[in-house]
């Protein structure tokens, strides 16, 4: 038998949502309900308090184990309990019900410069934040030398680190993270942020800690990294476990739950984040005549409509609406109500709202649509959708794209080409 | 056997519902430098691009000696029981003034660093109380005054004096005991944020800072101890000033039990609530 590094038994997290949370959490709302209460036992006869709340389970039942020295993937889609999970293997918050054994400590680059203070220098940055890590000083004054290092940055040891680039403060940050030397170490779409130089890097390390043989948990939506590095996947979908095993059957099971979801109609879908009061119920791209079209090309006028409800019929002022187009978990773009309108919308009862594209402006591709609704008191953000884009003539001159092999150019920009020959002005001015 | 890497040193954690106790003592331990570091974190941050420094410790509380001096001593004219007034209103100010910043500083304490609990795992008991140890320092610092005030007056204090240390314990006590309490509770109720100056306010005047609490009735001595504060302040004066100042024995005890409950509470209270703080901070 191997040694397990990780043991999940059973692992639930319940989260209460609902009417309560959203009357306001403050004082005030918590002293009513209390005076309240005779009067409420009262017309409910002196029966228990009904439910005034709702459940929302982020994670049921979930079972797995993981070896030391293994790299495994976790996978799944927005709201599907992933950051929950990362949350409970790092005691950030605590699980309703089941057991989690972890062996060794852990350590979670998701973590990267919690701690830092701006006012302080970087040296008592490295100290201060190890310890929030986790280290010991002695530790830290053994590995001090080599996190400078790493992070390069030697000759601004003793400048406030609000005074750094934000290119040093995430090197330093990195660097007390990486030299935490743990157990157990959590990736979390860290290849999501930083510059290339800073993807790298985290890369390498991770190889390096798995290297030595330690085990490494990595979080992302981005498939080709997770299919580079892990062995292994686990897929969550709504908080339960649907797959685990070798990666390219997870990313498989995962594209699959992904169709699946995206079939489902958006007012059915609980994979959301918000308050409650309104809701993005609809969504749908139409072409210049209105029709409905399931992929848009490159140039075409196109129209996303975007379906709303308020809840009791209710109006919700100063709402606004934010369509994000993301390409490989990076934004590409955003339509803003709040740019292109100079006041804000209301929002009565149900109805929609169009975002109108004169000229589609994406090359041929695959890109995950975001709808944000919002208003002072109330939001909804949900993974609505996967738009597909073909090629068009966006250009209007029959060229497609600026360069045939140019794969990852994602935005088109329309523009004008005027040359200008100086040697012929010369030759008339000369004249 | 399997892997050479496996260290059977490392130790292994098991983490289940409601059943952390034990292991929270131990953590509480091992994170033991992380209590030093927010403590040395705060203090170094306090007063960086202040003109003056550190000398705030200073000013802040002689300016209130002075007010407090004028408006009791002089404008009201009340007894000072034979110690110069400046005197008697340092050994009130002190662990007022103490109590105040520190519990204060301590209930907002985890909301000011809410990003590192929503983000990483310590004991949270570790945030409240690092900052009432910086509070201390202050307190340390503006002592210095009174040594001045008290030399300047040519003032000695008696054997008393040696249980000092006993009354700044109280002090820190009571203010980490409110303070854990407030910070455990702004994580839910920002209002706390309103409540919490107001305290500091209006506790002021109904303790015995701007006089001795011998000023008030014979009869309503231990109603007035029930303010914890009552007998910490009295306490210091014993403690310095001696002779006249004796403590009212029923109301200290009283005092010290109070102080005893709200930390114990505190702690039950803050243990209680602590695993839901990063979902709700």
């Amino acid at each position: 038998m191997t040694e397990k590094s990780i043991k999940v038994e059973n692992l639930s997290k319940k989260y209460i949502i609902g009417k309560h949370a959203q009357k306001g959490d403050g004082l005030r709302h918590v002293l009513q309900h209390a005076a309240a209460a005779p009067f409420r036992w009262a017309s409910n006869g002196f029966r228990k308090d009904p439910k005034t709340y709702e459940e929302f389970w982020a994670l049921k039942n979930l079972n797995f184990e993981v070896g030391v020295g293994e790299v495994v993937g976790i996978i799944g889609r927005n709201g599907a309990g992933k950051s929950t999970l990362l949350k409970l293997l790092s005691r950030i918050t605590e699980q309703t019900e089941g057991r989690i054994t972890l062996r060794g400590r852990m350590a979670s680059l998701l973590e990267v410069g919690t701690g830092f203070h701006p006012e302080l220098t970087g040296r008592e940055n490295i100290y201060l934040n190890g310890a929030v890590l986790g280290m010991t000083r002695l530790e830290i004054k053994r590995k001090f030398d080599e996190i400078v290092d790493f992070a390069e940055v030697e000759k601004f040891l003793d400048t406030p680190v609000k005074r750094y680039s934000s290119g040093m403060y995430v090197r330093l940050a990195f660097a007390v993270a990486a030299h935490l030397e743990p157990e157990i170490l959590v990736v979390d779409e860290v290849l999501a942020v930083g510059d290339i130089e800073f993807q790298k890097k985290c890369i390498g390390k991770m190889s390096d800690v798995a290297g030595c043989g330690r085990t490494v948990l990595f979080v992302s939506h981005n498939m080709a990294a997770v299919q580079r590095l892990c062995d292994r996947a686990i897929v969550l979908s709504n908080g339960e476990m649907i797959y685990d095993g070798t990666t390219n059957k997870a990313i498989d099971q995962y594209l699959a739950d992904t169709r699946q979801t995206f079939a489902k109609p958006l007012i059915e879908r609980t994979d959301r984040s918000g308050t409650g009061q309104v809701q993005v119920i609809s969504m749908s791209l139409l072409n210049e005549q209105g029709n409905e079209i399931t992929e848009v090309a490159s140039g075409q006028r196109a129209t996303v409509r975007v379906g709303y409800r308020c809840r009791d019929g209710k109006t919700i002022n100063n709402a606004a609406v934010n369509v994000v187009f993301l390409r490989e978990d990076r934004i590409c773009s955003v339509l803003a109500s709040g740019t292109v309108r100079h006041e804000p919308m209301m929002f009565a009862g149900e109805g929609y709202v169009d975002m109108i594209v004169e000229a589609w402006p994406f090359t041929e591709g695959l890109y995950q649509v975001d709808i944000y609704l919002e208003s002072e008191e109330c939001h909804d953000a949900i993974n609505a959708a996967e738009l597909h884009v073909v090629d068009g003539d966006y250009y209007g001159t029959g060229s497609i794209r600026p360069n045939q092999h140019w794969k990852d150019v994602g935005v088109l920009i329309n523009h004008r080409c005027e040359p200008v020959s100086t040697t012929q002005k010369m030759l008339h001015s000369g004249s | 056997m399997s892997n050479s890497v496996i260290n059977p040193a490392i130790k292994e954690i098991v983490l289940e519902p409601d059943k952390a106790q034990r292991q929270y003592w131990f953590d509480l331990w091992r994170y033991r430098e992380l209590f030093y570091f927010l403590a040395w974190r705060d203090i170094l941050v306090r007063y960086k691009q202040t003109v003056v420094g550190v000398a705030w410790a200073v000013i802040r509380p002689l300016l209130t000696m002075v007010i407090l001096t004028v408006v009791f001593g002089q404008l009201a004219g009340m007894d000072s029981g034979g110690t110069p007034y400046p005197i008697l209103v340092m050994c009130g100010m002190l662990p007022w003034q103490f109590f105040a910043t520190a519990m204060s500083e301590s209930g907002s304490s985890l909301v000011r660093n809410s990003s590192m609990v929503s983000k990483v795992y310590f004991p949270r008991l570790i945030v409240p109380a690092s900052s009432v140890i910086t509070s201390l320092v202050d307190f340390m610092i503006s002592a210095v005054i009174l040594v001045c005030v008290m030399i300047y007056y040519q003032f000695m204090p008696g054997w008393e004096v040696v249980f000092l240390p006993l009354f700044v314990a109280m002090a820190f006590l009571a203010a980490f005991g409110v303070g854990v309490w407030v910070s455990a509770l702004m994580v839910r109720f920002r209002d706390f944020r309103f409540i919490v100056p107001f305290i500091v306010q209006f506790g002021l005047y109904i303790s015995p800072v701007g006089f001795q609490s011998g000023v008030v009735p014979e009869q309503w001595r231990w109603i007035y101890s029930l303010n914890p504060m009552v007998g910490v302040i009295d306490g210091f004066r014993w403690a310095i000033l001696g002779g006249e100042h004796k403590i009212f024995v029923p109301g200290m005890a009283i005092s010290i039990v109070l102080v005893l409950f709200i930390v114990y509470s505190g702690i039950w209270f803050f243990r209680k609530t602590e695993k839901t703080f990063a979902d709700i901070i």
